[in-house]
């Protein structure tokens, strides 16, 4: 099976970072994965995208040209990245800087990813694994062993602590959602 | 045992020339190629190697022409302004025979382009960029574990036959992510080393064909062997001498060291080519897509096959030429308005039609763009027949 994901929002915020965490965890789970990004030559600011493609078999061409999964952090992300998704995509919003996305039929979530951040780590800095947190939890596309083992060996020492708590709020916030929706 | 990383394609690269005993990088860091200087500048001095980050580019392949000649491997990695930067000395090291590793990670062109978007536009500057006639080598990778092999055989090349290799990626794979597989320790694997004198220092010319390789033997710097370097036309004392005899001995053997051995030189891959009627000719990051755009084209009942060029200078006459006896047309895939496209129109000599999908928008060809080309060829070949 082929999942493609696509994480967007601003240069700085950590998609890439949480792209590649993506891609370690499914390696970490047996799997194929690749992962290529798009970004301006700005080191903070302008629109980021990270794409990942999990699989089974062999991955050549590696971007992503229909999400099953777009993480959007910033309106204009969600602008500039949500073209190509359709009705089989799901959507995930940071509900504190998206209003409008272009769905065509796609499920929405919307979730408070950088406001959870900053109550459950004390820093918006944690949003992205929050929100990987989420992304996994409610597409269950790697194994939560995995991913905790992936963030664990890419974060700075000393931040493990915080970094579990963004993990576990991130789960928190889709088991949320999912309750509400059932 | 292996490990089992997560690297990008530049990231390969280090561990390539670590492994193949690059001990010495100098160079100027330009995105997409940065990481390599980064990379290098972390496990050089872990494995007793020196980085040195020079005040430009000119400098960077002086001092890995200077430390080749101190008997040491030396590589540097720039983009396509680097690389126009560092032409005249690439010059040097095929007239003077000191091995060495460019890497050029390409970007959009020309000038300073689009730093971080991809592109295949110095393909022919990698083979005639500086000036003169001259024979080099130039090798393209397409995947994460091909960076890391082929850096290790550019070296393995460049080491062999004396003279510079390239090795020409783009920001598709340079900057790409994906599954390597590397051994715990590096130890084990071969490294090739540069053929040494055999006679005492007294007897030594420096450009003396002594065995019939026509591969001069090559003493170090400092290991009490003395010759001299020159890029004016030279015997083989090394010192200049402009006489029409001298200077087409020296160009002959330079041209030869490589053509008498296109055999062990020049690879290709073949995917799905053998019965293939349309062949795509895609390298490097391009062939990426030619992979899915040919398994969709078979999915649909067209036979696609993908000819992919992983030494692409010397070009692979011989096999572009011989693709022709079951293909009924090529097209040939590139990530510019179209260069490699005339060489392989040159070697097909119009047996079969060849057909151009150039691509040059920054971005990389869909597969489904690809195959909406193939379809048309497939088109065109039955056309063709009625």
């Amino acid at each position: 099976m082929r999942q493609n994901f696509r994480f967007s929002g601003t240069g700085g915020q950590g998609l890439i970072t949480a792209g590649i965490i993506l891609a370690e965890a499914a390696l970490l789970d047996g799997r194929l994965a690749v992962q290529s990004q798009s970004y301006g030559p700005e080191a903070r600011g302008g629109s980021s995208k990270a794409e990942v493609i999990l699989s089974d078999a062999p991955i050549h061409y590696g971007r992503v040209t229909h999400p099953d999964t777009l993480l959007v952090m910033s309106q204009e992300a969600a602008d500039k990245f949500s073209g190509d998704c359709d009705a089989s995509s799901l959507i995930i919003t940071d509900s504190l800087f998206v209003s409008d996305v272009r769905a065509k039929g796609a499920r929405r979530i919307d979730l408070p990813i950088t406001h959870t951040a900053r109550e459950a780590c004390g820093k918006p800095l944690f949003a992205n694994i929050v929100a990987l947190g989420a992304v996994v939890a409610l597409t269950r596309c790697v194994t939560t062993e995995a991913l905790e083992r992936a963030v664990l060996q890419r974060v700075p020492k000393g931040t493990e602590e915080a970094n579990r708590k963004a993990l576990a709020a991130g789960y928190a916030l889709a088991e949320k959602y999912e309750k509400r929706a059932a | 045992m292996g490990r089992v990383l997560l690297l990008q394609g530049n990231q390969a690269v280090v561990e390539g020339a670590i492994a193949a005993g690059v001990r010495f990088y100098g160079g100027y860091p330009i995105t997409p190629s940065t990481e390599i200087a980064e990379g290098m500048a972390k496990r050089l001095p872990e494995v007793g190697g020196k980085f040195m980050q020079t005040e430009d580019e000119l400098a960077g392949i002086g001092t890995v022409i200077g430390a080749s000649m101190g008997g040491v491997k030396a590589m540097t990695a720039t983009s396509g302004p680097g690389f126009s930067l560092k032409q005249e000395m690439i010059g040097l090291a095929c007239s003077a025979e000191i091995p060495c590793v460019i890497v050029n990670v390409q970007r959009v062109g020309p000038a300073t382009g689009q730093p971080t978007s991809p592109a295949q536009g110095d393909v022919m500057q990698a083979r005639w960029g500086t000036h003169g006639d001259h024979w080099l080598i130039a090798v393209s990778p397409s995947s994460v574990p091909e960076c890391f092999d082929l850096t290790r055989r550019a070296v393995a090349l460049s080491e062999t036959y004396r003279c510079p290799v390239i090795l020409l990626m783009d920001e598709i794979v340079g900057h790409m992510r994906e599954r390597i597989e590397l051994p715990d320790s590096y130890e084990h694997l071969p490294v090739v080393k540069r053929k040494a004198p055999s006679v005492p220092p007294e007897e030594y010319m420096a450009y003396a064909d002594t065995d019939g390789s026509k591969v001069p033997a090559m003493a170090a710097f400092g290991s009490g062997y003395r010759w001299h370097v020159s890029g004016l036309v030279h015997d083989e004392t090394g010192f200049p001498k402009g006489t029409p005899a001298a200077t087409k001995n020296s160009q002959d053997r330079l041209r030869e060291k490589l053509a008498k051995n296109e055999e062990d030189i020049v690879k290709a891959e073949r995917y799905r080519a053998d019965d293939a009627d349309v062949v795509v000719v895609a390298y490097g990051g391009a062939a990426r897509t030619a992979y899915d755009a040919v398994d969709l084209a078979r999915g649909a009942g067209i036979r696609a096959g993908l000819f992919r060029p992983i030494t692409i200078w010397p070009f692979a006459e011989r096999a572009i030429g011989e693709l022709t006896q079951k293909a009924k047309c090529l097209l040939v895939h590139e990530l510019n308005c179209g260069q490699y496209v005339r060489e392989v129109e040159r070697a097909v000599k119009g047996r079969v039609p060849v057909r151009l999908y150039a691509k040059y928008d920054n971005e990389p060809a869909t597969p489904e763009q690809l195959l909406a080309e193939i379809r048309k060829a497939a088109e065109g070949i039955k056309e063709g027949r009625q």
